[in-house]
């Protein structure tokens, strides 16, 4: 911490003009324009995405290392910080909404369009069609073995719920301020979700060729694709995120008063846990 | 309300002056916008970014009235046709009516609780400039093979799964819009929670930033939603999942479903801002504090949470069961309560005040009358049976254009006129403004009020062509919306003019105002509030 904290105490930080804006635009500008060539096969559109990718990720390190500069030397008061904290949960609660519309999708599709498929005024269209889960729908000729839960799934439900645990424990590590606890313990909740990540690469692998289970197969696959993937999409962002936090750590960033940082990032990762406990119980076991 | 406050800005920016020649100021030319931090700066790019995707979708709106002036194919192609009131639609919406009012809360919303900036004033920038290159995904679907999406701004499967690459631009751009939206309401529930002036309560705020706080939540609860539809709609036409084929078990009444749980509250979205300007503006010109303030925020607490579980009245000829037909019919007739004791406390306002009628109270009268016919033909097409004669039929592009075009956007209109003095620090020409107003209230009406006709005779909607008996009130229509279109130029001019210059505006031109950034001077400081004022 700086010791020049004292002269912004009482004042609202406000940042200088900054080019990380209209910088993050113009990479979304070629990541959507990029997106939409490359899946209808225009030539060189991938060009396109890599160089927005590019640009993005450099802006994100670029924005994301002078907001730590700026919170390193102090600029950052308490309202700051509690705006840190209000932003921070209402993201959260933007993403929950996200994986909502996902949950929504597979309970209507189970409880409502499925069954009603497979009802007596669908007969004529499909006699066989009998409206059970899991299914791939009544036109789809596909036939696919659904996700078991106690396989790699419980493995990666307690590899997770264990990096909820070592995530608190580093948080503890920090309020006491046992910084060699503090990097263990983040290196520990890195390597699980590193783990996990690999563990659902594999466990795609085995869907594909094993069980027949593809995103084109119906109902079943569909949901199951959009929810572990977002759902993997995220540990990847948080993971991402974590290894940030690490190496602000290993900077000897953070004080026991000073930390929210860290503590953002740990509420996402509580957060991803959460998603994947409703997971675990809507996609596999149920 | 009583506030201390002192001269902290460094920088008197002039107008929306284009040199700034301290060293602390910011860049100059294209960079400061560019680059901008200034809550002020970022409004004012909302605000000509949402003026100009007006006229884009205004010229779109005539073409198809110039259409449809007469009976018979005339102008343009049919699939054209389809494309412009698919894009009219979006760009309206996403383009025209959602920034402009982001654009009043970054300008409003730090002013009246007395705080320096918007909360996360960077990122305030970024969903901004997050806008252009949605706008160009969407424009530039015109250039796309197929064409750009021409499937109603609703962009319903099966259709919206068969186009071409327009459909995936549009895609793309409701994504980055999306992201810009949350940004923005993030920031502004921040800003409104976190850095009210001291003394400041939640029941001390002015209305307008009491409606936009509410906008704010509904926002960041529906927006994501409509981000994972348009996911799903993406995956399904290009990696073969079937969330909308029943083939597959899906479903695509399941997408009008999710659509529509983000597209009500979306609707709210776009008007309570525009209560919260009409209340910020009504007390001001009757010279009365508003009637019932507590009532008025609950009013629009319960219009956002009823908005939440009354989507289905969008579907109601899509097949459902009778009894969610009936939950859906009167959840949205329970919305007219709320609503009533807006319109009663807005009137109740003006009950023996000292009213004057300058251009901005003009508007907030024209869109309490005209807002409220838009208000009773919901009603209508809420009762099941009733909307099953209307669906699909001009009845409901006249219900919702009473409400958007004579609700949110005369909200707009007026909220520009009431604070332009103090934005620009010059006073706008009020003869031309009142010309704009009685142009405007003329001719939409004109527009308008006949396809409440059009629609009880049953011409359906987005057809190019219609059958002769309709032939009258179309031209009608087509008239009144050349006359509207091209009165909106009047709002240019006034606008253009009273930046450039003009009678000198006091710090408080307006005797009745109360809020707080009255008692800030005319032009506004580069920066203000600094150091909060207290709130007594």
């Amino acid at each position: 911490m700086s010791q020049e904290s004292s002269h912004t105490a009482d004042t609202y930080y406000v940042p200088e003009p900054s080019t990380y804006p209209l910088t993050g635009s113009i990479a979304i500008f070629f990541l959507g324009f990029g997106a939409a060539f490359s899946l209808n096969a225009v030539p060189y559109a991938q060009g396109l995405l890599a160089i927005g990718f590019a640009i993005l990720f450099y802006m994100i390190f670029m924005w994301f290392r002078t907001v730590a500069r700026e919170s390193e030397a102090g600029k950052f008061n308490a309202q700051v910080d509690l705006s840190f904290r209000w932003g921070m949960s209402w993201f959260i609660f933007t993403e929950v909404m996200f994986f909502a519309a996902f949950f929504g999708a597979l309970y209507y599709m189970r409880v409502l369009s499925v069954p009603w498929l497979g009802d007596l005024e669908h007969k004529i269209l499909w006699p066989d069609f009998t409206g059970g889960w899991p299914t791939a729908g009544p036109g789809v000729q596909e036939n696919f073995t659904p996700m078991g839960p106690w396989g790699l799934p419980a493995i990666n439900t307690a590899l997770l719920l264990t990096s909820g645990v070592t995530c608190t424990w580093a948080h503890w590590a920090l309020k006491l301020n046992k910084r060699g606890q503090l990097n263990l313990s983040l290196f520990l909740t890195i390597a699980l979700g590193i783990i996990f990540l690999a563990c659902q690469i594999y466990e795609y692998g085995h869907a594909y060729s094993d069980l027949n289970l593809k995103m084109t197969s119906g109902a079943y696959g569909s949901t199951f694709y959009m929810l572990t993937g977002f759902h993997g999409f995220h540990v990847t962002c948080g993971t991402i995120m974590l290894i940030t936090i690490l190496c602000r750590c290993l900077s000897g960033h953070f004080t026991p008063e000073h930390h929210f940082g860290f503590e953002g990032v740990a509420w996402y990762w509580h957060f991803v846990d959460v998603v994947w406990l409703g997971l675990f119980i809507f996609v596999y076991l149920l | 309300m009583a506030a201390v406050h002192d001269d902290h800005g460094h920088a008197h920016g002039h107008d929306h002056g284009h040199d700034e020649h301290e060293h602390h100021g910011p860049p100059s030319g294209f960079m400061r916008w560019a680059t901008t931090t200034n809550h002020k700066d970022i409004g004012t790019m909302y605000l000509w970014f949402s003026f100009t995707m007006f006229l884009t979708g205004g010229v779109m709106a005539l073409m198809i009235r110039a259409e449809l002036f007469q009976p018979g194919m005339q102008l343009v192609e049919p699939e054209f046709f389809n494309q412009l009131t698919s894009m009219h639609g979006l760009i309206m919406v996403f383009g025209a009516i959602m920034p402009a009012f982001v654009g009043f809360a970054n300008w409003q919303v730090p002013l009246m609780i007395g705080a320096p900036d918007m909360a996360f004033a960077r990122m305030n920038n970024w969903s901004f400039w997050l806008l252009p290159p949605a706008a160009l995904l969407l424009m530039g679907s015109f250039l796309a093979p197929g064409g750009a999406p021409a499937g109603g701004w609703t962009f319903y499967p099966p259709l919206s799964v068969q186009m071409g690459m327009g459909m995936d631009m549009m895609i793309f751009a409701v994504h980055i819009l999306g992201a810009s939206s949350i940004m923005g309401s993030i920031n502004i529930i921040t800003t409104i929670i976190n850095m009210r002036a001291p003394g400041m309560s939640l029941m001390k705020m002015p209305l307008f930033v009491w409606t936009w706080l509410i906008t704010a939540y509904l926002l960041v609860l529906v927006m994501p939603v409509l981000a994972g539809t348009v996911t799903m709609l993406l995956t399904d036409r290009h990696f073969g999942t079937s969330f909308f084929n029943a083939a597959g078990g899906g479903d695509p009444v399941m997408f009008q479903h999710i659509f529509w749980f983000f597209g009500h509250p979306e609707v709210y979205i776009m008007i309570l801002p525009a209560f919260g300007i009409v209340s910020e503006i009504i007390p001001t010109f009757a010279r009365k504090p508003l009637f019932g303030y507590s009532s008025m925020v609950y009013a629009t607490a319960s219009i956002a949470i009823l908005s939440c579980i009354v989507w289905a009245h969008h579907m109601f000829t899509v097949g459902m069961p009778a009894t969610a037909q009936l939950f859906f019919m009167y959840a949205t007739m329970l919305i007219a309560i709320p609503t009533g004791v807006k319109v009663f406390n807005w009137t109740a306002t003006m009950w023996r005040g000292s009213m004057t009628f300058e251009t901005p109270m003009l508007f907030s009268i024209g869109f309490i009358f005209l807002f409220t016919i838009g208000g009773f033909s919901g009603v209508i097409c809420a009762l099941v049976p009733v909307d099953i004669q209307v669906q699909e039929t001009y009845y409901v592009i006249a219900h919702f254009h009473y409400v958007l075009v004579s609700g949110a956007l005369f909200g707009i209109f007026g909220g520009t006129y009431y604070w332009l003095p103090k934005w620009t620090g010059h006073m706008y020409d009020e003869s031309l403004g009142k010309l704009h107003f009685w142009m405007s209230f003329l001719f939409f009406n004109v527009t308008f009020f006949v396809q409440h006709f059009l629609g009880l005779a049953g011409m359906p909607r987005r057809v190019p062509d219609y059958a002769l008996q309709f032939a009258d009130f179309n031209m009608i229509s087509s008239i009144g919306a050349f006359g509207f279109g091209f009165s909106q130029l009047i709002f240019l001019y006034v606008i253009v003019k009273c930046i450039r210059g003009g009678e000198k505006a006091p710090s408080k031109p307006w005797e009745g105002s109360t809020t707080l950034e009255w008692e800030l001077p005319s032009p506004l400081p580069y920066h203000t509030w600094a150091t909060p004022p207290v709130v007594k």
